[in-house]
């Protein structure tokens, strides 16, 4: 059956390009800070040509279940995308990224279903796409929901593992390979199903011993996944459409995971397979070959930390997850806006990684308004430390860790930090002295220069705020 | 190999080159939004999902097409905006207006 307004395969394919076109126009645009904005909205635009041209395609003979999905898909969408607070970001596009690949997974095996009963004709480029489509697909859309779960906090965020966890995934990808191999020469659908529950199993495996500052170059991996599964369902259907769309986002997506990675001095090997903090969670306490007994921090009340801000001549704010989860970086600007009346120089310092995920804490600072100016990068802020007065680190933690620099036993060695302890005093706004993200101790709170702050994030920004109007 | 497939490789190894070209540079700042705009675009894998939810016969094929395209379209629909409530944190700055 033909619908009328049917245009021709060509004519579409044209409107496909032009669709490739904006997309690339897009992710360029999306890369450079100032263009950012309108480089999503290219995309958008690129992408609802190809959607609204897909349409017209004459394969397509019914429209109730596309309008359905698509309405129900929307709401979905709409409402979550408006809903999540800036702080649950990451798992938001985590969430987003595992249905994608969900879907790329749910056509192969539709696509399969369909072709099987005429065995032996499909040409083993189709049923070879098909395949890894259903592979890759269900990895990442079960990977993605471990990654959700863990900074949801629905399961524990430290790494997970198991003894022989690395023998029991390697035997699990090469039962894989084989239900791959004979679903694609049998052409018999109980070996995709085994496929696709067996790469489900396998994506939660691999995202299960993860953890710690490692989760968003996982999340950007499994984009990539996703990306390549898109582009696989391509081949399955002959569509550029797709194989533009989703190549761009594989090779994309794979070199912004490895610059990620490389902000943080880990090779993808590393992350995949290094259980970032597993052991040190397990025995704690050994931190630059000094143990946790013996160790004291200091105590400093509001009004004395309030006082010792007044009087600096520099303060540098180095805001972490904690300032994020407390919604205090409203809070911490009326802070900054209040020291620099008092002729405070006040900068902040950004990690690469500091929040969940790299370019996060920018994001929350920016909603409140702090002067794009004042955010310093690591590499710009690190030499200005020795002449700071007050390092003010507000719920953040791994990234001011010097073990990093010092300890070669420490499994965040060799990652880039903050270097506070340089400054000439560090006060140190943290719930309790339990251990951050990465589940190790951090010996800067043991240095004394160094003076903890306890509460939460922003109800201490708040008294220190109140103090400092009596200074 | 048929030209269909042939075409349908040139494409792709011509895509491998772009995606890895055009975010070449790309400042750490960016590296959340950027994710989160990318993530958005392999939701096109929904031109898929609505050409097999068009065209399916058996029951079984359309409950796994239509549960594809709520995905893709959450994916798209979720991503683009998401990246958008990102980016507009970024608009005010005094400094950095084209």
């Amino acid at each position: 059956m033909i619908v009328p307004l049917a245009l021709s395969q060509t004519a579409i394919n044209v409107t496909y390009l032009v669709a490739g076109v904006c997309l690339i126009v897009g992710i360029r645009r999306l890369s450079a800070p100032r263009t950012a904005r309108s480089g999503n909205v290219v995309a958008a635009v690129g992408m609802a040509i190809a959607l609204v041209f897909t349409l017209v395609d004459s394969d397509i003979d019914s429209y109730w279940l596309i309008a359905a999905g698509v309405a129900a898909g929307t709401a979905i969408g709409a409402v979550s995308a408006r809903k999540v607070k800036m702080t649950a970001m990451p798992q938001m596009v985590a969430l987003f990224n595992g249905v994608g690949g969900g879907a790329a997974a749910l056509i192969a095996a539709a696509e399969y279903h369909r072709l099987a009963p005429f065995s032996g004709h499909l040409p083993g480029d189709a049923i070879g796409a098909m395949l890894f489509s259903a592979l890759i697909g269900s990895v990442s859309f079960s990977g993605s929901l471990i990654a959700f779960g863990k900074l949801q906090e629905l399961m524990p965020g430290r790494p997970i593992v198991f003894s022989g966890n690395q023998v029991v995934n390697g035997t699990l990808f090469g039962g894989l390979l084989v239900f791959g191999a004979v679903a694609g020469a049998t052409e018999a659908g109980v070996w995709i199903v085994l496929l696709l529950a067996g790469a489900l199993a396998f994506g939660s495996l691999l995202v299960l011993p993860i953890g710690g500052a490692d989760m968003p170059v996982v999340i950007s991996l499994l984009n990539a996944f996703t990306g390549l599964a898109a582009a696989s369902t391509g081949f399955v259907l002959d569509n550029t459409a797709l194989i533009i769309g989703g190549t761009l986002v594989g090779a994309s997506g794979t070199l912004l995971t490895i610059l990620m990675g490389r902000a943080m001095n880990r090779s993808l090997a590393n992350v995949l397979f290094g259980a970032f903090g597993a052991q040190v969670a397990a025995v704690p306490g050994v931190a630059g070959g000094l143990s946790t007994d013996g160790k004291t921090h200091r105590e400093i009340t509001a009004e004395d930390a309030a006082v010792m801000l007044a009087y600096a001549r520099k303060v540098v704010i180095v805001p972490g997850y904690g300032l994020a989860v407390a919604q205090a970086q409203h809070a911490v600007r009326e802070l900054a806006d209040m020291l620099e009346k008092r002729g405070v120089e006040v900068k902040y310092a950004i990690h690469p990684v500091a929040g969940r995920m790299p370019g996060h804490m920018n994001v929350l600072l920016a909603e409140a308004n702090v002067p794009y100016p004042q955010l310093k990068d690591m590499d710009e802020i690190n030499p200005e430390f020795p002449q700071t007065d007050v390092a003010l680190v507000i719920g953040a933690n791994d990234v001011t860790n010097p073990a990093a620099r010092s300890d070669a036993s420490s499994p965040i060695y060799g990652m880039p930090i903050l270097d506070v302890d340089h400054a000439a005093n560090v006060v140190v706004l943290k719930r309790s002295m339990a251990s951050g993200f990465a589940g190790i101790e951090n010996e800067l709170y043991y240095n004394p220069k160094t003076a903890m702050l306890f509460g939460d994030a922003k109800s201490s920004v708040e008294k220190l705020a109140a103090s400092l109007k009596q200074v | 190999m048929t030209s269909i497939l042939l075409n349908s490789i040139t494409v792709f190894v011509l895509a491998v080159f772009i995606g890895i070209e055009i975010i070449s540079k790309v400042p750490a700042m960016l590296h959340t939004p950027l994710m989160s705009g990318t993530n958005a675009i392999h939701g096109i894998v929904l031109v898929g999902a609505m050409l097999i939810a068009g065209s399916a016969d058996s029951t079984l094929e359309q409950a796994l097409a239509f549960v594809a395209v709520v995905f893709a379209t959450i994916n798209v629909v979720g991503g683009f905006l998401v990246t958008d409530r990102m980016l507009e944190m970024f608009k005010r700055k005094p400094t950095e207006r084209e």
